[in-house]
């Protein structure tokens, strides 16, 4: 490799290099070609020459020369595609997925449907390889695209104003905690007891620099109903919000949600619900049942699980100036130009980093546009009539199961008697819930996720998924093998 | 080079959507399942079910082709060069959509028994081996989906690691008046006094100034170096002798990590805290506004207060573990692991170039960016703010303001005009302290015909300008629309943030 190297340069030295041009090239493309690479030898000395330098290392003279990696990065020498290919390959084999195991999991990443054409759109190049659209002209279709998404999504939310996304529904959560107490300049928030217990860390992280309060307020053990004397008991003047997850995480309808909107309202607190929007075809929306603010996951809206990322983070609030000027994340207008054509732009920028810096709502710049775009494909795919049918396929499956489950003598299914959606919560009697997962596991079923631990009076149980890729096949197979594990 | 962007009149999918029309189909729900759907529907109150639901249906073909169009009047990388500054705009490996569309990605579920994803969690952690390498960082968090969340991570961190220390009163964190938006913004999220550090004529942070504003109160320093002027920060040195001297830390915004790819070391240089973007640096598509990934690495010291949970490995059972013993952990910054697909597209790109490979990468950035550079600061109306001597790393920012003098044509009016010639423009007006402010990065990506087609456009505008202003100032006419109204976009009287605002404002009228 030296050798070349000095070849070439006693070749550019002597201004020979273009005389011998193809042994020139054949060195060239030895010592410095690459797919990713846009300048060849050749062009890399004639742009030296133009500037008057030797060599690159020149640029870099204003470096301190201490602190230059004296060596090279060692990591890997460079593979070709084929070789990646092969090695990530090999790497994914210590991976099992759905082809070889059923997987009844959610927990805040479902399994869905995924129609082709979804997956068509959203590679299209000009979408996958733009950045931000700053250039609105030359942006059309991403701005229309993310503004279709706002605008589908608050119709399915019911509510006037969505982003074009945040980072995913924790991260969403934790914003509207910090978005309340600004708005409403109060700093108490009350949120369910069955709250995810993972978005509820990220909502601390997010919180823990403020001076927000967040306040649990109990969920009626036998259905899952918001305790209201409680949640009166803990309302108060300095009360920001008061949050609900509908459904809860553990996938149960709170059947009271509509009083908990009034109570919060009463006391002129806001009042935000979390959502899993394909539960929004079939149960009443956020919009009608009092919600100020909405946020939610995005993912099962055509994207796959990805072992959790990317997801899609939802986040909406009413039509009102104080609330719409305190929503982080970036938002797309309708307008027209200057000549009266139709056109779309990103609106209310005053409210963000690059303009506003340490007085931004947020610093959210990079979001989950292209989810965002999946999310706007998927639902202009199914219709009004294709999000009611999915969520009665996903209705019709969760409760065929736990009628099924709970038919089993030594089966508890569901702990709450309320209706669920996606996702419900079992026990086996006198069998640990990571010894009857283990177990299911033996037969290739992942059953759910272990809630040991996580809710102080729900104890030791299961909460396990079932979406619209579930067969009755599938299910059947769950109770079967279920049935074993017990029975051992 | 002459072009013309699509230009479809297409309607919204509102307007587009037909009562009945069918764009998915589900499986028969069987006899069984019917039932079951039958009963619980029976139990749904009457006022919990949905009512109704303002959009129609589309056929699947009205759906590929709507979103077809709106694709053909959108502009990426693989359409043109792509010369935003600072957001590193290079060239997007075809061969990593590929490998995210293995279902052993896709179809892998976050919370799978840890022995099911040994796969997954491999590519993480022998990411974060070669991440740490080209940055001397001890570990890696992945979990931020972006660079902005990756600096409120390091503030947290920052902030985490002072409480701990019992040094609770540093609430000062500096930021260079040459810093991104999402600086500032990050250090106020995390609860911090943002204070700003002026440049020198240098356009460099200016080291009296530093001096005079540093006290036992300052946590830290965001920096990003080479800074937005595309300049090497010289004084680094001092500039970290001088925050840890009152016991401060430094955060590296890795927003410009490209220009110094396996050729310098934010550790090397002192920092104790790094973000990467790896949708600049490591390739990875941006999807036109993200997703993208923030990973966060920090020194020894600050190891234990990233957040939960940790990749670890297991040498002696060949296994790789989820890590959520750590007491001293910020927490938790997002759901699960991070953006893991962009995480596998940058570990595939970082493969394929290789260790040295990055070197090049590096190398050729600062060439183009310098060669450009030396032709454009000679073009008229053009000057070259701050240190005109030195020369810039992979980006530079000039100044259009004697331009716009001379002319009345604004950093604006060119950026709108480029696009016309095919190209996407520059960043503009940014960073704030350069007047009509052109920011150019035209990555290592670009071969040098594309670069020097990118001067001819902008000598072209340039004599335009001062030929037939009006053209420019009226730019731009060959895209799929001309220039917004940006004023009535945002006007609140005016403003249309969804459809049903839409509606509810044309009934109105």
């Amino acid at each position: 490799m030296e050798t070349l190297e000095r070849v070439t340069k006693i070749m550019i030295n002597l201004n020979i290099h273009k005389e011998f041009h193809f042994i020139y090239l054949l060195i060239k493309g030895v010592v410095m070609s690459h797919p990713y690479l846009g300048l060849t030898q050749e062009e890399i000395n004639s742009m030296l020459m133009e500037m008057g330098i030797e060599k690159i290392e020149e640029l870099y003279r204003d470096i301190p020369s201490k602190f230059f990696l004296k060596r090279p990065l060692q990591y890997s020498q460079p593979m070709s595609e084929e070789e990646v290919r092969q090695h990530i390959k090999k790497i994914l084999s210590k991976n099992k997925v759905a082809n070889q195991i059923k997987l009844f999991i959610g927990g805040g990443a479902w399994f869905h449907l995924i129609p082709s054409a979804v997956k068509e759109i959203v590679r299209r190049s000009e979408f996958l390889t733009s950045y931000t659209p700053y250039q609105p002209e030359v942006s059309q279709g991403m701005l229309q695209a993310l503004f279709e998404y706002q605008s589908l999504m608050a119709e399915l939310l019911d509510i006037e104003v969505v982003n074009s996304s945040m980072y995913d529904w924790a991260t969403a959560l934790g914003e509207a905690f910090r978005m309340v107490s600004r708005v409403t300049k109060r700093s108490k928030i009350l949120y369910p007891q069955y709250i995810s217990p993972e978005r509820l860390k990220v909502a601390e992280t997010y919180t823990e620099p403020t001076n927000i309060m967040m306040v649990e307020y109990i969920q009626n053990r036998i259905d899952g109903s918001v305790d209201l004397e409680d949640l009166k008991k803990k309302i108060d003047q300095d009360t920001a919000a008061v949050y609900i997850e509908y459904p809860s995480y553990l996938g149960f309808i709170p059947l009271n949600i509509r009083e908990v909107g009034e109570i919060a309202h009463d006391h002129k607190a806001l009042f935000i619900i979390g959502v899993d929007p394909t539960a929004l075809g079939v149960f009443e929306s956020p919009g009608k049942l009092g919600a100020d603010i909405v946020v939610g996951e995005g993912q099962p809206l055509g994207m796959p699980v990805n072992f959790g990322g990317p997801l899609l983070g939802i986040m909406g609030c009413r039509m009102e100036r104080e609330l719409v000027h305190q929503l982080p994340g970036r938002l797309i207008g309708m307008t027209v130009t200057h000549k009266g054509e139709r056109a779309y732009t990103m609106i209310l920028q005053a409210r963000e980093q690059h303009i506003k810096r340490e007085k931004a709502t947020s610093n959210i710049c990079t979001n989950q546009a292209l989810c965002a775009l999946t999310a706007a494909v998927y639902l202009s795919l199914l219709g009004k009539n294709g999000i009611r049918i999915l969520g009665e396929q996903i209705l019709a499956r969760t409760k065929y199961l736990i009628s099924r489950l709970s038919k089993i003598v030594e089966v508890e299914a569901p702990l709450f008697k309320s209706i669920h959606f996606k996702e419900f919560t079992y026990r086996v009697v006198n069998k640990q819930s990571r010894e009857v997962l283990r177990r299911l596991f033996e037969k290739n079923i992942v059953g759910g996720i272990s809630i040991d631990g996580m809710f102080r009076d729900v104890g030791d149980a299961i909460l396990t998924c079932v979406t619209e890729i579930h067969s009755k096949e599938d299910l059947d197979y769950y109770v079967d093998s279920l049935k074993e594990v017990v029975e051992r | 080079m002459s072009y013309r962007q699509a230009k479809w009149s297409e309607p919204t999918v509102f307007e587009l959507a037909r009562h009945g029309a069918v764009g998915v189909d589900f499986p028969e729900l069987d006899e069984e399942l019917k039932q079951a759907l039958d009963e619980v529907l029976n139990e749904i109150p009457e006022q919990l079910k949905r009512r109704e639901l303002n959009f129609l249906e589309l056929s699947e073909l009205d759906v590929v082709r709507h979103y077809t169009r709106l694709s053909q009047m959108n502009f990426g990388v693989f359409s043109g060069m792509y010369p935003l500054g600072s957001c590193t705009m290079k060239y997007n490996p075809t061969i990593s959509e590929e490998v995210v569309s293995y279902e052993e990605i896709y179809n892998c579920h976050p919370l799978q028994p840890v022995e099911t994803v040994q796969g997954c969690l491999e590519i993480i952690w022998r990411l974060e081996q070669i991440l740490k390498e080209i940055t001397g960082m001890s570990r890696f968090s992945f979990q931020p989906a972006a660079g902005a969340q990756g600096e409120f991570l390091g503030c947290l961190i920052i902030r985490a690691y002072h409480k701990d220390k019992g040094l609770d009163y540093k609430n000062v964190m500096i930021v260079p008046d040459s810093a991104h938006g999402t600086n500032p913004a990050s250090a106020t999220m995390a609860g911090y006094e943002v204070k700003v550090v002026k440049s020198d004529e240098d356009g460099c942070v200016n080291i009296s100034e530093l001096e005079k504003i540093v006290d036992k109160r300052v946590a830290g320093i965001m920096l990003t170096n080479p800074n937005t002027l595309g300049l090497f920060e010289k004084n680094i040195e001092k500039i970290v002798d001088i925050i840890h001297s009152v016991d401060g830390l430094l955060y590296y915004d890795g927003a410009n990590l490209n220009a110094l790819l396996g050729k310098v070391r934010p550790a090397d240089m002192g920092f104790d805290i790094v973000h990467l973007n790896l949708h600049k640096t490591f390739s990875t598509p941006h999807g036109g506004g993200g997703p993208g990934s923030g990973p966060v690495g920090v020194i020894d010291k600050l190891v234990d207060y990233l957040p939960s949970p940790l990749i670890n490995y297991d040498e002696s059972r060949n296994f790789y573990y989820l890590d959520y013993d750590r007491p001293k952990s910020i927490g938790r910054m997002k759901m699960f692991y991070g953006n893991f697909t962009v995480l596998v597209k940058a570990y595939v790109y970082l493969l394929r170039m290789g260790g040295e490979g990055l070197r090049k990468v590096a190398e050729s950035s600062v060439l183009s960016s310098n060669y450009l550079l030396h032709k454009v600061k000679k073009l008229q109306g053009v000057t070259l703010p701050y240190a005109p001597e030195s020369y810039r790393k992979h980006e530079f920012v000039v100044s259009l303001s004697k331009l716009y003098k001379e002319t009345g044509v604004s950093a604006r009016d060119v950026a709108k005009r480029l696009l016309d010639y095919g190209f996407h423009a520059p960043t503009i007006y940014f960073p704030l302290i350069v007047d009509e402010a052109f920011m150019i990065e035209p990555t290592e990506s670009e071969s040098k015909r594309e670069i020097d087609a990118f001067y001819d456009a902008l000598s072209s505008v340039i004599n335009e300008s001062y030929k037939d202003p009006e053209k420019v100032k009226t730019a731009p006419h060959n895209t799929s629309i001309g220039r917004i109204d940006e004023v009535r976009a945002s006007h609140p009287k005016t403003m249309i943030p969804s459809w049903r605002v839409y509606v509810t404002r044309r009934e109105r009228l």
